[in-house]
């Protein structure tokens, strides 16, 4: 902004980020295209091009079409859960009550420890002889049943730990939010004689729209990519129920080797995240209420 | 109005629970001796037989020490560069005017729209290629697992909105009295956005502590191994024996714990800073 500052000094400054940017992400983001087109298969260290092998080798792949079924299923039942439940809580725990503080923290705390210990710990919850198998078995007479290993549950029961480690985290963003709403507008809307609920959908919510926003974004994205909790609590198991597309990116590119294959793989799922931002931001702008 | 607090207090404490719940089964599970029975019914949530066994058991077969000092090491540099790196690359894009600045901004900007999964496969060949590899060295294989997060959009951004926020009256005084602009930089502007620059260490040290994928990915040596890749190893070692796979599950969590609870205020207020980006 400043006319000292010699022609040359902002690219110092930008060169170091810039290098790593560069060799980290931008070479890469081209090369996984070039990639796509590429097979490893017969000689890993000779790559041959193959022009469009890879992407009908992959749309004829009932595995690519079960794991991509999976990774919807999981978008849509993590997404709203993630984004409606994080906003009650954090409207919950944005009163003045004693105490609060601790139970921010104590909601807090699945956020930051790390998911592998988090999934060993629900994988030990979920356990056939496990204590959740016990409580309904002796509670509601439920006979066992393998949360983990039956292909009817395995995905869901991931899903529920995804959920429950990813609420303190929205929790937060919606916390510090709320603060920036108008105190005065919930005083009007208590004479007007509005309950908890309407109160909330008339003010709060309006209010938050760009936060939701915010938050249906990351989350939508961030369950676009999950892998670490299928990793440790199911390998994408059993019978592929709960492979879902960064799992089979991750096993055919670094389990078989199949770097080409496995990139078009990450292409489709490139296209995929950049569609769902994009409708995401636009639907919400569309729907977001000005604010007074 | 008193009902109402009650009901508050009774879905808060079932919050709380369902929060630490699968943790405290964990901790219960490991501090179980041998002769109790860890399936039984009712669940038994304080141990009748409180042993220490299984964390000094399972403390003598993994390497924890060694995990930990990975991670120290790992998370450490990851912070540095990534302090460093931002703070750099977002003076210029706040402060500055030159040639493409509009463009180098939608070039960080892009890098928010693709995640590291889409691209992690030629990353890993690009890593091969610069021989950044534990089976090169030790050096190597920890510049390999950082160096693809010594910098991001987040961080840039997060450090751009801090030195936006600095009055311009600071920076011209500085420059009558001759300083030129790297010490404004350092001596002038650095100072003045520390609370941003630990907003940014917190979020990168527990991002880089936790990340399990890449370094599962580039890892090939055990003694190279970080905290997660470590712990998820247990359920190979340990196979069914719950206790030692808790005690295991549960001294791996204690250093981010010990970390999160002293510095929880800036967890709750800090992400405050990272959620309006823009």
């Amino acid at each position: 902004m400043y006319k000292y500052s010699k022609q040359f000094t902002p690219y110092l400054f930008l060169a170091p980020a810039a290098v790593i940017l560069v060799l980290f992400f931008f070479v890469p983001f081209l090369e996984s295209f070039l990639l796509s087109f590429q097979s490893y298969r017969n000689d890993i260290y000779n790559p041959q091009w193959v022009g469009l092998e890879n992407y009908i080798n992959l749309f004829h792949a009932p595995v690519f079409w079960k794991t991509l079924a999976n990774t919807f299923i999981y978008l849509i039942g993590v997404v709203p859960l993630l984004v409606v439940l994080s906003l009650v809580i954090a409207i919950l725990v944005n009163q003045k009550l004693r105490g609060i503080k601790i139970f921010r923290v104590m909601i807090y705390i699945p956020v930051i420890v790390s998911i592998v210990v988090a999934g060993i710990a629900w994988k030990w919850i979920y356990a056939d002889s496990g204590i959740l198998n016990y409580m309904l078995e002796k509670l509601f007479d439920i006979s066992k049943i393998g949360w983990l290993t039956d292909p009817r549950f395995a995905l869901y029961s991931v899903m529920a730990v995804t959920i429950w480690k990813g609420l303190g985290y929205y929790m937060v963003i919606y916390l510090a939010a709320l603060t920036s709403v108008p105190k005065d507008l919930y005083e009007a809307s208590d004479i007007d004689g509005a309950n908890v609920l309407q109160k909330h959908l008339a003010v709060t919510v309006p209010h938050l729209m760009p936060t939701i926003t915010l938050v249906s974004v990351i989350s939508s994205i961030s369950a676009m990519k999950v892998f670490v909790e299928i990793y440790v609590m199911t390998q994408g198991g059993p019978l592929n129920a709960s492979k879902t597309i960064v799992y089979y990116i991750y096993q055919r590119a670094f389990e078989n080797l199949d770097m080409g294959y496995a990139s078009a793989a990450g292409v489709v799922l490139l296209v995929i995240v950049m569609i769902m931002s994009i409708i995401n931001v636009k639907f919400f702008e569309q729907n977001k209420q000005p604010i007074a | 109005m008193n009902l109402k607090k009650i009901l508050a207090y009774i879905v808060l404490i079932i919050l709380a629970i369902i929060s630490i719940g699968p943790f405290l089964w964990l901790l219960s599970t490991a501090l179980k001796s041998p002769n109790e029975n860890i399936f039984a019914y009712p669940p038994i949530l304080i141990p009748q037989h409180f042993t220490f066994e299984n964390f000094t058991g399972v403390w003598k077969q993994i390497p924890f020490m060694g995990y930990i000092i990975n991670s120290f090491i790992v998370s450490g540099i990851t912070v540095f560069l990534n302090l460093l790196l931002s703070a750099l690359a977002a003076y210029p894009l706040a402060r500055m005017r030159f040639k493409g600045k509009n463009m180098v901004f939608y070039a960080v900007l892009a890098t928010i729209m693709v995640p590291f999964q889409v691209i992690m496969i030629p990353i890993y060949l690009m890593v091969l290629k610069l021989n950044l590899v534990d089976s090169a060295s030790d050096f190597a294989g920890f510049a390999g697992l950082i160096l693809p997060f010594a910098v991001n959009a987040f961080g840039i951004f997060l450090m751009r909105q801090a030195f936006l926020g600095i009055p311009k009256e600071l920076e011209e005084a500085a420059i009558i009295d001759g300083c030129n602009t790297y010490d404004i930089w350092l001596k002038i502007f650095m100072p003045l956005v520390k609370p941003a620059l630990a907003t940014l260490a917190i979020f990168t040290f527990v991002g880089a502590w936790s990340e399990f994928l890449w370094p599962s990915i580039v890892l090939t040596r055990r003694e190279m191994y970080t905290l997660p890749v470590g712990i998820n190893d247990l359920q190979g070692v340990f196979s069914a024996n719950w206790r030692y796979i808790s005690a295991g599950a549960i001294i791996a969590t204690i250093p981010i714990l010990v970390f999160f609870l002293g510095l929880q205020r800036y967890f709750i207020e800090g992400t405050t800073q990272g959620a309006v980006k823009e």
